[in-house]
């Protein structure tokens, strides 16, 4: 079996001061986003399913962190931390939300279906497992073109009981396509705890020797080692030396959507995770090395809580798509609505 | 009569027969620890035990295909789909090895299997969420199709799928869950193939179902309030075996018919409905069958380009005025 080298005896790639300010910065922006969601969707800005990121935001925030533009994202229906981490900007994606027609999907997608085609941001997809085949398309695509691209797909512990992951690993495996496939592990899908819906619960032992794709464990509240992890990879699968998979261990400090009483685990559970906060442990750090201070923390959130309400006041105030736009972008090339003219 | 919600009634269903036929089971997603994501299974976890509601991994293809298998050695499954958008993942099980089984074996064997759960758009859940199935499940020969618009019908039907020996699909809408009813206690079971008539008239026929059966029902009732045009709904409530003889017995009599469905159009019911009236009611009717349904787009998500998109009451009341030449 192939390794990646991530062993200690090559250097960590170690992020500057800059990097990990901007990675503390990008995780409170979505945090406070996600916040702000909740109360949109309080106040029924916001309809139909809506998952909230908060407590994952590293995962997104480190591996994106390691990518370079031209390299393809793709994950499943918990969509808005890895957009913002794409760089998308929060007045589209507060629009999406509102269903207006100047949102990142025209209004047509929603919470669960963000897409960014210029930020190669392939979506934002609801239907659990669905989006993994079209990751290896994208790298596919990629390999065949020989383009120095690797696609990153994320998906949910739930996820890797549908056939469509097996076949898609399977498939990355036959073609070593650049791929790096990761589990937000959280803990639960739904409400359904890991331990009852995976029979095999030590996740990278899902792919190494099934689909010759080896397996990694990443800590994924830990936003350093999600980027260091993900630099390694990316360079690994650059290489050529085909596809990856990684088990994030995260957890998710909200319910699984906005409608979730949340009987399957306790106040204590969440508390457990909560004290290992990604962007508390980043700004421990930081604070540490003098680059942040009592002041500089409330001058940051501040600042970014401005951003938050600024783009939420030009979402609600934008336009709502016309009658006309139902029958756009049906088709490519479009010929009506049903029969041919 | 007790009054029960829609959900009730499904469980009522489904309680009875599991008390009644030990080879009964549920299984799905959330159904069992979580009491069901809309509720439907509340407390049978609790009385059954895990061997007989199970909760299933996201799975789709595997758990309904376990639910043919085990029907296929005269165990009478019901697998939930947490929505039936979701049993396309399962297509293959549902549309070939459900109600194929006992044609190519030669009726070796049976399957008796119910798949339920919901159909129809939600609220703004967007394209992939808002499947209306019957349209794909009902041009399948093998499968039966059942879609309950009351909580009665919600138990009386449910309880004569879980007993019938083929593969039933049997729609529900979250939508309707809350809604209340007289449901008559113990063994009460409506036949398959038998329509409703929901609402009596002379003006006009309107053909609905489930969700868009209740939206023809306001249309009714306001077109005979503000322009006194009578329509009489007609509930097929079970798509395959359809009651053509009902369908046709009140078009003869009112010489106009408008189909109500929030699936989409082309090829849709409305057009298997459309084209068997033609058929049977030609020299009765008065104008051509007029039909609503969704528009020919995927489900957008934003609100107000949704709620054009669904049949709505004014829909509906439009298309029965332009039926019946109605100029107000
Ligand atoms: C095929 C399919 N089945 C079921 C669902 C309903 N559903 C949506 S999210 C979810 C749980 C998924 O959990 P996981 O993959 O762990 O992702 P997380 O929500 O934890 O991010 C379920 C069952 C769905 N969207 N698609
Ligand atoms: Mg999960």
């Amino acid at each position: 079996m192939t390794t990646i080298s991530t062993s200690t005896s090559t250097p960590k790639a170690e992020p500057t001061t800059t990097q990990l300010m901007d990675w503390y910065r990008q995780m409170s922006v979505i945090r406070q986003f996600e916040v702000k969601c909740a109360q949109s969707y309080q106040q029924q800005k916001i309809g139909g399913f809506c998952h909230l990121y908060v407590g994952q935001e590293a995962v997104a925030v480190g591996s994106i962190a390691a990518t370079r533009p031209q390299d393809y994202v793709i994950t499943a229906y918990r969509d808005h931390g890895h957009a913002i981490a794409r760089g998308m900007e929060m007045t589209p994606l507060f629009a999406e939300l509102y269903g207006k027609a100047s949102g990142c999907s025209r209004g047509k997608g929603g919470s669960m279906h963000f897409f960014d085609a210029e930020k190669n941001f392939f979506g934002g997809h609801a239907i659990v497992g669905g989006h993994i085949p079209l990751a290896i398309g994208l790298g596919w695509a990629a390999k065949y073109r020989k383009e120095d691209r690797v696609t990153l797909c994320y998906f949910g512990d739930g996820a890797i009981n549908q056939g469509s992951f097996h076949e898609a690993l399977n498939l990355a495996g036959i073609h070593k396509l650049p791929c790096i496939f990761m589990v937000e592990n959280n803990g639960y899908a739904m409400g359904t705890h890991l331990h009852r819906s995976s029979a095999v619960t030590d996740l990278k032992l899902r792919t190494g020797d099934a689909y010759g794709i080896p397996g990694k464990e990443v800590d994924g509240m830990d936003c350093i080692a999600m980027y260091q992890m993900m630099r390694d990879g990316i360079e690994y699968c650059r290489s050529g030396n085909g596809s990856l998979f990684l088990e994030v261990k995260t957890y998710r400090y909200r319910g699984h959507s906005m409608s979730d009483p949340q009987k399957y685990r306790t106040k204590e559970e969440v508390a457990k995770y909560q004290d290992h906060d990604p962007i508390g442990r980043l700004e421990k750090l930081l604070r540490e090395k003098k680059l942040l201070d009592d002041g500089k923390v409330a001058a940051m959130n501040d600042e970014i809580h401005a951003a938050v309400e600024k783009a939420h006041e030009e979402a609600d105030g934008a336009a709502f798509p016309t009658t006309e736009d139902i029958w756009k972008d049906v088709y490519a090339m479009p010929f009506g609505p049903y029969l041919a003219r | 009569m007790p009054v029960l919600q829609f959900r009730e009634a499904l469980r009522e269903a489904m309680s009875e027969e599991m008390r009644r036929n030990p080879d009964v089971f549920l299984m799905g997603e959330e159904v069992a620890e979580y009491n069901g994501a809309y509720k439907v299974s509340e407390g049978m976890l609790k009385e059954f035990g895990p061997q007989r509601v199970v909760d299933t991994p996201i799975s789709e293809a595997g758990f309904s295909g376990l639910g043919i298998g085990a029907a296929m050695v005269g165990m009478r499954p019901i697998i939930e789909f947490m929505t039936f958008s979701f049993s396309l993942v399962a297509f293959d099980q549902v549309v070939n090895n459900a109600p194929k089984m006992s044609y190519m074996s030669g009726g070796q064997f049976k399957v008796p299997v119910v798949f339920r759960g919901i159909s129809g758009p939600g609220q703004q859940l967007a394209a992939t969420h808002s499947w209306s199935v019957e349209a794909l499940y009902t041009h399948v020969p093998g499968l039966k199709v059942v879609v309950p618009t009351t909580p009665a019908e919600a138990k009386g039907l449910l309880k004569t799928a879980i007993r019938d020996d083929d593969p039933v699909i049997f729609l529900e809408n979250e939508s309707m869950y809350g809604n209340k009813g007289e449901v008559p206690e113990g063994d009460f079971l409506l036949p398959f193939g038998v329509a409703d008539v929901k609402r009596e008239g002379r003006d006009c026929t309107i053909v609905a179902w489930g969700q868009g059966c209740i939206t023809a029902l306001a249309a009714a009732e306001q077109l005979e309030k503000e322009h006194g045009i009578r329509c009489e709904v007609i509930d097929p409530r079970t798509l395959r075996p359809l009651d053509l003889p009902a369908i046709v017995r009140s078009v003869k009599k009112t010489g106009y018919c408008v189909t109500v469905e929030t699936g989409y159009p082309t090829c849709g019911i409305g057009a298997e409905l459309a084209a068997l009236v033609h058929e049977h009611c030609f020299d009765d009717l008065d104008n051509h069958v007029v039909r609503v349904a969704s528009l020919d787009v995927p489900m957008p998500y934003s609100k107000p380009l949704l709620q054009q998109v669904v049949p709505s009451v004014q829909r509906v009341a439009d298309a029965v005025k332009k039926a019946v030449y109605f100029k107000g």
